[in-house]
């Protein structure tokens, strides 16, 4: 092996060949297949046993009252933590097994969007898009530039290209961070709450942002969300999580079958005790 | 039980999302989990005073040990990523320059100063033994071996130590750590790696800088205010310092230059509870790099000489 190769072999050039996904495997309407995955935190189960299909190309919406364990899954479906036990696979390799390279090659594919957006701060918005580019291509300043301008005008901020990210308001900030997450060749695109706190315009053009980098760049969006007017707006599928299981998973018209709307309302309104929807759900 | 094992319980601030104006509005309960869950349905009773007390001094013996330990991880952590590529040079020589050029005003204030005030209190001390001829000596001696590193990296720790916390607690509680993971960049390699090297080289190269401008305070005031001579004054420096004495002194700010960013950047990258949260591990930085910069030079001393340590 070379000094090249062997530098190369950190920087992640040759790790691309990890991310090469046979076509037959793509053609599968399902994404992500969350098997039965456990974590807890000392005596605290958090998750327990969670089992749902994410959708190709679609809006998965995974939702639950407060303190359910929708972050908590979210660190884990993006390996900021390792779960306990399950699987976690991605085009039908086990997320959860991989390690060093091969796990860094597939965080390459997905991206996330935190609830504060995350942005560097001690970097412009074009830096911040321009961040993972720099990292792990080997790209020129040329087709840097062009690619982040890119991103950044389909997403309707090339004007801000300048500014640093406090000079932006929350909306803004949000499209940054899908453009940074989207600037690499990313499959998935994990936003955690994205309209939390944000004002009703706003909550809008949030959905909105969701949408276009779905239809635009053909990402699996997956929200995690407890906002119910947004998410019967923007959902494919829906994934409803209730303390640290899944009780309902599927499309929208689907799940209202099985829970009708005032009811979930109810629940996450309330956090009342979880027998009436079990009530419900034998009915 | 330390006072990690404490904080195990308690929801890790980096993952917990602060309650959010929507949500209170909407009066959705923070936790219904307590309420309706089945966790911790009896009252528990609460321990007895003895008990409380048993475990605070028992947190508080500890604290030290598992902070020692969570240092040497991190140090460890350092040299693993640090050789590791990819090497970003651009960053390095950002650090540097952070660490290194923008101290060198306070550095270079402090050591006039310092130098000045040495040399003004020997002379007044020597004076009445009759020996002030040695201030130039003993200035050099001084300087070189003790105050100028000890100063330095006190100064270091205190304008970028604090700030290196600051900057990474905020970059921790506003998740641009948990982002840099997630775009696959180890945020060992890229925040703190930079930082402890820059720590290593710039500490000693301004402990020179500080020697030379302390001992520059000290003659100028030695021979132009107090009226020493100053050939008598530089010869007794030059006799007495060698190149032993400025090794010891750049031995110890390497040391300190990689403790005071290591404590810093450690402090900063596991800070917890927001805004106030990096306030307190900045306060911490501070603190610990004081305790741990005159421990060391203890240390460090007693072994290059070979006594003093029992
Ligand atoms: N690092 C941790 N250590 C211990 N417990 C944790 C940790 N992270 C989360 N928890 C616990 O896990 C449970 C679920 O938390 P989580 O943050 O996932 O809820 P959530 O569904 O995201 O709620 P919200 O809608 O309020 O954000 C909570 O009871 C929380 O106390
Ligand atoms: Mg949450």
């Amino acid at each position: 092996m070379g000094v090249r190769e062997w530098f190369d072999s950190f920087t992640g050039a040759s790790a691309d060949e990890l991310r090469r996904v046979d076509p037959k495997i793509l053609a599968d309407p399902v994404h992500v297949r969350v098997r039965d995955v456990h974590k807890s935190y000392g005596p605290h189960h958090v998750l327990k046993g969670l089992s749902f299909d994410i959708a190709r190309g679609k809006t998965n919406v995974i939702i639950g009252p407060s303190g359910s364990g929708k972050t908590v899954l979210m660190r884990q479906l993006i390996r900021l933590e390792k779960p306990d036990s399950g699987q976690i696979l991605v085009n039908e390799r086990d997320f959860v097994a991989l390690d060093g390279m091969e796990l860094d090659a597939m965080r390459r594919t997905m991206g996330m969007v935190f609830q504060m957006s995350a942005l560097f701060d001690s970097m412009s918005v074009f830096e911040n898009v321009a961040f993972p580019l720099r990292e792990h291509t080997k790209m020129s300043q040329k087709e840097i530039r062009e690619r982040v301008m890119d991103r950044l005008e389909s997403l309707g901020i090339g004007h801000a290209w300048s500014k640093s990210p406090a000079e932006l308001s929350g909306g803004m900030q949000k499209r940054v961070a899908v453009a940074r997450s989207l600037v690499l060749e990313t499959d998935i695109l994990i936003y955690d709450e994205p309209t939390t706190g944000l004002d009703p315009i706003t909550t809008c053009t949030v959905d909105e942002l969701i949408a276009e980098a779905e239809e635009k760049f053909g990402v699996t969006s997956i929200v995690i969300s407890h906002d119910m007017a947004s998410v019967f707006r923007i959902a494919d599928r829906i994934t409803f999580m209730y303390f640290g299981e899944v009780q309902a998973s599927g499309t929208p018209r689907e799940l209202l079958e099985s829970l009708n709307k005032p009811t979930m309302e109810f629940i996450l309104a309330s956090g009342v005790s979880r027998d009436l929807i079990d009530g419900r759900r034998n009915d | 039980m330390s006072a990690n094992d404490a904080d195990a319980d308690v929801p890790d601030e980096a993952t917990e999302s602060p309650p959010s104006e929507g949500e209170r509005k909407k009066g959705v309960p923070r936790d219904p989990s307590r309420a309706v869950g089945g966790t911790a349905l009896a009252e528990p009773k609460p321990p007895s005073f003895l008990a409380t007390t048993g475990a605070k001094l028992l947190a508080a013996l500890m604290a030290p040990l598992s902070e020692l330990g969570a240092l040497a991880k991190m140090l460890g952590q350092v040299f693993f990523w640090g050789l590791r590529p990819p090497y970003r040079g651009r960053i390095f020589i950002h650090c540097m320059e952070y660490v290194g050029v923008q101290s060198i005003f306070i550095v270079g204030i402090t050591g006039f100063f310092v130098g000045a005030v040495l040399g003004l209190q020997l002379v007044n001390g020597f004076r009445d033994l009759g020996v002030e001829s040695q201030t130039g000596s003993v200035v050099g001696f001084a300087l070189s071996r003790e105050i100028g590193p000890v100063f330095t990296a006190l100064m270091v720790s205190s304008r970028a130590g604090s700030a290196m916390t600051t900057e990474l607690g905020s970059m921790r509680v506003t998740n641009q750590i948990d982002a840099l993971i997630t775009m696959a960049v180890n945020p060992v390699q890229y925040l703190v790696v930079p930082r402890v090297v820059a720590g290593l080289f710039m500490v000693p190269i301004l402990t020179i800088f500080f020697d030379v401008i302390g001992m520059t305070g000290a003659w100028l005031v030695c021979t132009k205010l107090l009226g020493l001579d100053s050939g008598v004054f530089l010869d007794r420096m030059r006799w007495i310092v060698d190149w032993k004495d400025v090794n010891l002194g750049l031995t110890k700010a390497a040391v300190f230059g990689v403790t005071v960013c290591l404590i810093a950047c450690r402090q900063g990258f596991y800070a917890k509870g927001g805004a106030a949260g990096v306030g307190q591990a900045t306060n911490r930085s501070v603190v610990h790099n004081a305790i741990a910069i005159l421990l060391l030079d203890y240390l460090v001393t007693g072994i290059v000489l070979g006594e003093g340590l029992g």
